[in-house]
């Protein structure tokens, strides 16, 4: 297991409870209730430290090296899954994933940001940074939905789009900016989900939808709180700072009124039960499109409209 | 003891055992001959040796800075001579402007506000618009300093209200809707009140039929409001949607800088996208790129020419020509 600064408490637990259980193997001395004890321990740990955590620490969660990517859930929570690959001008993307799938009778076209569980694999998928093939492969798939009226679900991890020079040749501004513009009048559902990080332009590229929800350890921002330190600060070390400034948690977002809603995870944290993290969002999703698709085509792109306009806080002033 | 010298050196006196003290101390002493022999110039004036970059001055200043004292300085007003940073030819301010704030010497573009953009565009007289909205400081925002502050500083700084402006007016009798950012407004970054001011504009033009060009020139989307600037790229793009159904041109015009969340959403996404020579446009700012790739930048890149020949820009037009182009694409889209 991997331990973040603000969970040293629960390692200590963790190595006592692993001693306890060594004691146990060997069988002279019973420590059953010891075992009990500590961890119950554990748990009401767990909830202190979970209920009241920074924004830094729930960036720093959002980044657990264990945390579940999009294709995990992908496996677990649908029947089947085939995957798209290609933008069919340039080339394959591997930071953003997608495909056609099916969970019951609820079809889907399923696009989200893919981060790699090992060095290996994050340099392959890098690091969830798509190029601008990668935000064509997500509408392409998208326009495949809605020519065969499947509702698009998507998953948002992204330390934002890749600043590089090949991305910007082929367009990483215009490629976002096409995918907002498409997706504000696409003719099925759209709903998405904040499974990681949401970073900048990166993020809402494929997270413009009828319905956006954050799971509870994520964040989403105009920027990450260390470009942000650089940036205000001139210096990288006020990134907790920054993340407390942003107001980039759930809670702030949904006190904005910018997220429809927060998809609570397992205590500790989706990376401590990736499977019951699973099952959740499998309900939570089944439920909004079953209520998406008892709104008309026409109506549904109007409100979509509707309630991207409404959002920003001004002043009106006479002069 | 006795130690006597000969020469530069010291040593004990021939015939006796040297007992080990002494040795001690003529060790000692013939160190300290020998670094004062490294010292000693022997009557050899003392040359040290130059590099080859560096030359010898037969004058030396006596008194270190300038000497002239402030009150017989002559006075040069400030404001009265530009120099190209391009080209770095000295021109008068007056000559600059006449040429449209371009360099006399090579045609270097420099950066215009909201008000020299309506001023070239439009015949005479235009008319401002939804100028009644301003920046609040939604959540709080506290970096070096609070952005109440930030705001009232640039507010009191270029005596404008935002980082755009919007006018309407006529041009070569053609009516047109205009949004401009100006730059020095907190870097032309995009809030709330630059996304409603967009929103309001595309309204206004989808009912009044009327095309809109909107004038982008923005480091990206203001980070002091967070999410909510995130959120206008949705806005402006959703909005821009919409016009499109209702067939109204849009005209995108991208100036020098248009950087960020502002070529992500709607500077991109023009019936025609156009731009002025030499601007800077691109999604990254090219010292983050430079950092994230680790290599020099070619020559060129991210400029407007650049994404003309990867194929993002419909044209590049100089600055003497803009009014006449615009009011030519006006009419090719019938209106």
């Amino acid at each position: 297991m991997v331990f973040l600064e603000f969970e040293q408490p629960l390692e200590q637990l963790y190595q006592q409870l692993e001693k306890l259980k060594e004691v146990e193997a060997i069988g002279d001395v019973d420590v059953s209730k010891n075992v009990k004890d500590l961890e119950s321990k554990i748990v009401k740990t767990k909830e202190e430290i979970y209920s009241n955590l920074t924004g830094w620490q729930k960036v720093q969660l959002s980044r657990h090296p264990q945390r579940p990517y999009t294709m995990y859930y992908v496996e677990n929570i649908f029947d089947e899954f085939v995957e798209l690959h290609g933008d069919r001008q340039f080339k394959d993307d591997k930071a953003i994933v997608g495909g056609m799938a099916r969970i019951g009778d609820q079809r889907l076209v399923v696009i989200g940001h893919q981060k790699g569980i090992n060095t290996k694999l994050r340099q392959y998928r890098n690091f969830g940074m798509a190029n601008p093939e990668g935000y064509r492969k997500a509408l392409r798939l998208m326009k495949i939905a809605e020519r065969f009226d499947i509702p698009v679900l998507s998953f948002i991890d992204t330390p934002g789009a890749y600043p590089g020079l090949e991305a910007e040749e082929r367009g990483q501004a215009e490629a976002i900016a096409r995918n907002l513009f498409e997706m504000s009048q696409l003719k099925v559902p759209i709903v998405c989900y904040v499974i990681g990080e949401g970073a900048s332009g990166g993020a809402i590229g494929i997270g413009l939808g009828d319905r956006v929800f954050m799971l509870q350890n994520t964040w989403y921002s105009v920027i990450s709180p260390e470009s942000c330190s650089s940036i205000l600060w001139r210096s990288w070390d006020h990134k907790e700072e920054a993340a407390e400034a942003l107001r980039l948690t759930p809670e702030h977002m949904h006190g904005f009124g910018i997220i429809d809603g927060i998809v609570k995870e397992p205590l500790g944290g989706a990376h401590n039960d990736p499977e019951a993290m699973s099952q959740i969002l499998k309900g939570h999703l089944l439920e909004q499109f079953k209520e998406l698709s008892k709104v008309k085509t026409q109506d549904l792109i109007d409100q979509r409209i509707e309630r991207y306009s409404s959002i920003g806080k001004f002043a009106t002033v006479t002069s | 003891m006795r130690l006597r010298r000969y020469g530069h050196l010291s040593l004990p006196p021939f015939g006796r055992k040297p007992d080990p003290l002494s040795k001690d101390l003529s060790a000692k002493t013939s160190k300290k001959i020998a670094r004062l022999d490294l010292n000693a110039n022997f009557g050899i004036p003392y040359i040290p040796i130059l590099k080859q970059t560096q030359s010898m001055g037969w004058f030396k200043r006596l008194k270190d800075g300038i000497q002239t004292a402030t009150k017989y300085k002559k006075e040069t007003p400030d404001g009265l001579w530009y120099k190209c940073k391009s080209c770095d030819h000295l021109q008068t301010t007056k000559e600059l402007a006449a040429n449209l704030h371009k360099c006399v010497s090579c045609d270097y573009h420099t950066r215009l506000s909201s008000a020299q953009y309506f001023e070239i565009l439009f015949d005479e007289g235009h008319q401002e618009l939804f100028s009644d909205i301003e920046s609040t400081d939604i959540m709080d925002f506290v970096d070096l300093k609070p952005y109440t502050e930030r705001l009232e500083a640039a507010k009191a700084k270029t005596s404008l209200k935002d980082a755009m402006a919007v006018a309407q007016g006529q041009v070569n009798g053609k009516s047109l809707v205009v949004a401009a950012m100006d730059f020095v407004f907190i870097g032309g970054s995009m809030g709330s009140v630059v996304g409603e001011k967009i929103a309001r504009s595309i309204k206004y033009c989808i009912k009044e039929r009327i095309p809109l060009m909107i004038i982008s020139k923005s480091g990206g989307a203001r980070m002091m409001e967070s999410a909510f600037s995130l959120m206008q790229m949705a806005k402006t793009s959703a909005l821009l949607s919409r016009m499109a159904e209702h067939k109204v041109p849009y005209f995108s015009f991208l100036t020098d800088p248009t950087t960020g969340g502002v070529s992500a959403s709607y500077a991109m996404l023009g019936d025609i996208n156009f731009s002025e020579p030499g601007a800077l446009i691109g999604f990254a700012g090219p010292r983050v790129i430079k950092e994230t790739i680790k290599r020099d930048l070619p020559e060129g890149f991210q400029t407007s020419e650049f994404l003309l020949e990867h194929g993002f820009l419909d044209f590049i037009v100089n600055r003497s020509d803009l009014k006449e182009r615009v009011s030519k694409m006006i009419g090719l889209f019938g209106f």
